[in-house]
């Protein structure tokens, strides 16, 4: 099946982790990816609180280019641009006159036809047809923590999540790569997102939160499946520690990679040796992390 | 005068402006407090959710203005939990978008809201210049703004180490089609108008 994909500037960027283990499960999950020619940022949170318009248009241009090369189904792996595009889309939906008057921004013709996919509706319909099943030779047998944040699951009238509160898509895929998901309180709460540089506090108490309840529930690992999520639990790990006065040896995967070592991929292709904290089970022991952590807390004082 | 679909009467006060603008009514609030008691950052807020939308109802000069000039627009991360939870299915993200543009048009903007700020138009003034965002820029943008030199100088040797870093930026094609879009929409202060 070929799918459209609008990677966004995370993934060809700092979390290039993410589209490199994506990548790496294409063909288990029969999937062909296809980049949108010349896409460009979605804007992300900035658009959005600095100008309605922008916020709108940024995103119709990348559906319009979609439309375009006829992907009739986009794959947008970052949550972030994926809430974007569907708010894009759905305001567009219902009003002509901002329609045309966007599409005359962007200069390009937008119908507003493309299907938008985040990750977890495509793993969702291919883990669990086509003998995915079988192709899982190393089972990811560990207590896992599925955390969905906020734009897989919100707004609700426009993202189309199982369960608002207590979601499960995540964690039926992570059952079928053998992993074992938790209850726990922190599933769709958020992590701070896009004040991660700009209020590091706020970042380190919100994700602490997240990480800490895990934690307490016996989870080995934490699943993502959004770049800020993987940016604030895994990047900012030392300042989360400092603000709980605690270290975490937790690792944070990104769901694909969680089905990439269960397909047997190599660690090096699903690209875990770019995460700050060890994926290693049972974790890393705190003392080994410690000398790294306190060299990293040193760089955030001037504030 | 005007009157809105709850029978309130009076001069056009900003909820009417907020409502016409984005088609959320401050009025259907009704104070229960839920927006308050799930948003992760309330209690780093000057003014909690709730009361932003109280001070709108109540439609009085002195009071849309402390609306306008509150921090708690730019600490809103648009997680949508007040509008996911809220009983009235009060759509309290975009009036915050509202309020945070209205800041701006009027020179309002809290000044705690500073750096949250200069992230933004960091971030804004370096996806502008090639269509994509380029991390390296964005921080170094960021740091001249808000003099917060050494933040996180010790993570940069960490991200090119994995390979996380690209010290050059990537320019689209259609980059002078991106820069038209930005002309055609903030450059203007055409959001929500």
């Amino acid at each position: 099946m070929k799918v459209g994909i609008f990677p966004g500037c995370s993934l060809a960027g700092s979390s290039r982790e993410y589209y490199e283990s994506l990548r790496a499960i294409g063909p288990a999950l029969g999937i062909e990816l296809k980049e949108v020619p010349d896409w460009n940022c979605c804007g992300a949170s900035a658009a959005h609180t600095l100008n309605h318009k922008l916020a709108l248009a940024l995103p119709a241009r990348i559906l319009a280019l979609a439309e375009r090369a006829q992907l009739t189904d986009l794959l947008v792996p970052c949550s972030a641009c994926y809430s974007r595009l569907m708010i894009s889309q759905n305001t567009l939906q219902n009003d002509e006159a901002l329609r045309k008057e966007i599409s005359g921004i962007i200069e390009l013709k937008y119908s507003g036809s493309v299907r938008i996919l985040n990750v977890l509706d495509l793993l969702a319909s291919r883990t669990t047809t086509d003998g995915f099943a079988a192709k899982v030779i190393k089972p990811f047998n560990h207590k896992v923590a599925c955390y969905y944040g906020c734009y897989l699951t919100r707004p609700t009238e426009i993202v189309k999540c199982d369960r608002a509160e207590d979601p499960r898509m995540m964690d039926d895929i992570v059952k079928v790569a053998g992993g074992k998901p938790i209850d726990w309180a922190f599933k769709v709460e958020c992590c701070g997102a896009g004040l991660s540089v700009s209020r590091v506090d706020s970042v380190a108490r919100l994700s602490g939160r997240i990480l800490e309840d895990a934690a307490m529930r016996g989870a080995e690992a934490i699943v993502v499946a959004c770049p800020m999520c993987h940016t604030n639990l895994d990047m900012r790990r030392n300042v989360i520690e400092e603000s709980l006065g605690r270290q975490y040896s937790m690792p944070v995967l990104y769901i694909t990679q969680v089905l990439g070592l269960a397909l047997g991929l190599d660690d090096r292709t699903l690209g875990l040796h770019r995460h700050i904290v060890p994926v290693e089970f049972p974790a890393a022991a705190p003392a080994e992390r410690k000398a790294e952590a306190e060299l990293q807390t040193t760089g955030q004082k001037d504030e | 005068m005007s009157q809105d679909s709850h029978g309130h009467h009076g001069p056009v006060g900003l909820a009417d402006r907020a409502r016409e603008a984005t088609g959320e009514s401050a009025y259907r609030c009704y104070q229960c407090g839920k927006c308050t008691a799930g948003c992760p950052l309330a209690d780093e807020m000057d003014v909690p959710p709730s009361q932003i939308l109280r001070l709108l109802q109540l439609g009085i000069d002195g009071l849309d203005e402390a609306a306008i000039g509150a921090f708690s627009p730019w600490l809103c991360l648009t997680c949508e939990m007040c509008h996911a939870r809220c009983p009235q299915e009060v759509d309290l993200p975009k009036i915050m978008e509202f309020l945070r543009e209205e800041a701006l048009r009027r020179n309002m903007v809290n000044p705690k809201a500073k750096d949250i700020l200069a992230f933004h138009e960091s971030f804004l003034a370096s996806m502008r210049s090639g269509g994509r965002l380029f991390e390296v820029g964005l921080i170094s943008k960021y740091k001249m703004r808000t003099f917060h030199l050494f933040q996180d100088v010790l993570m940069a040797p960490k991200m090119l180490l994995r390979g996380k870093l690209h010290l050059l930026p990537h320019a689209i094609d259609g980059k002078d089609a991106v820069a038209r879009i930005f002309e055609r929409t903030i450059d203007k202060k055409e959001g929500h108008e």
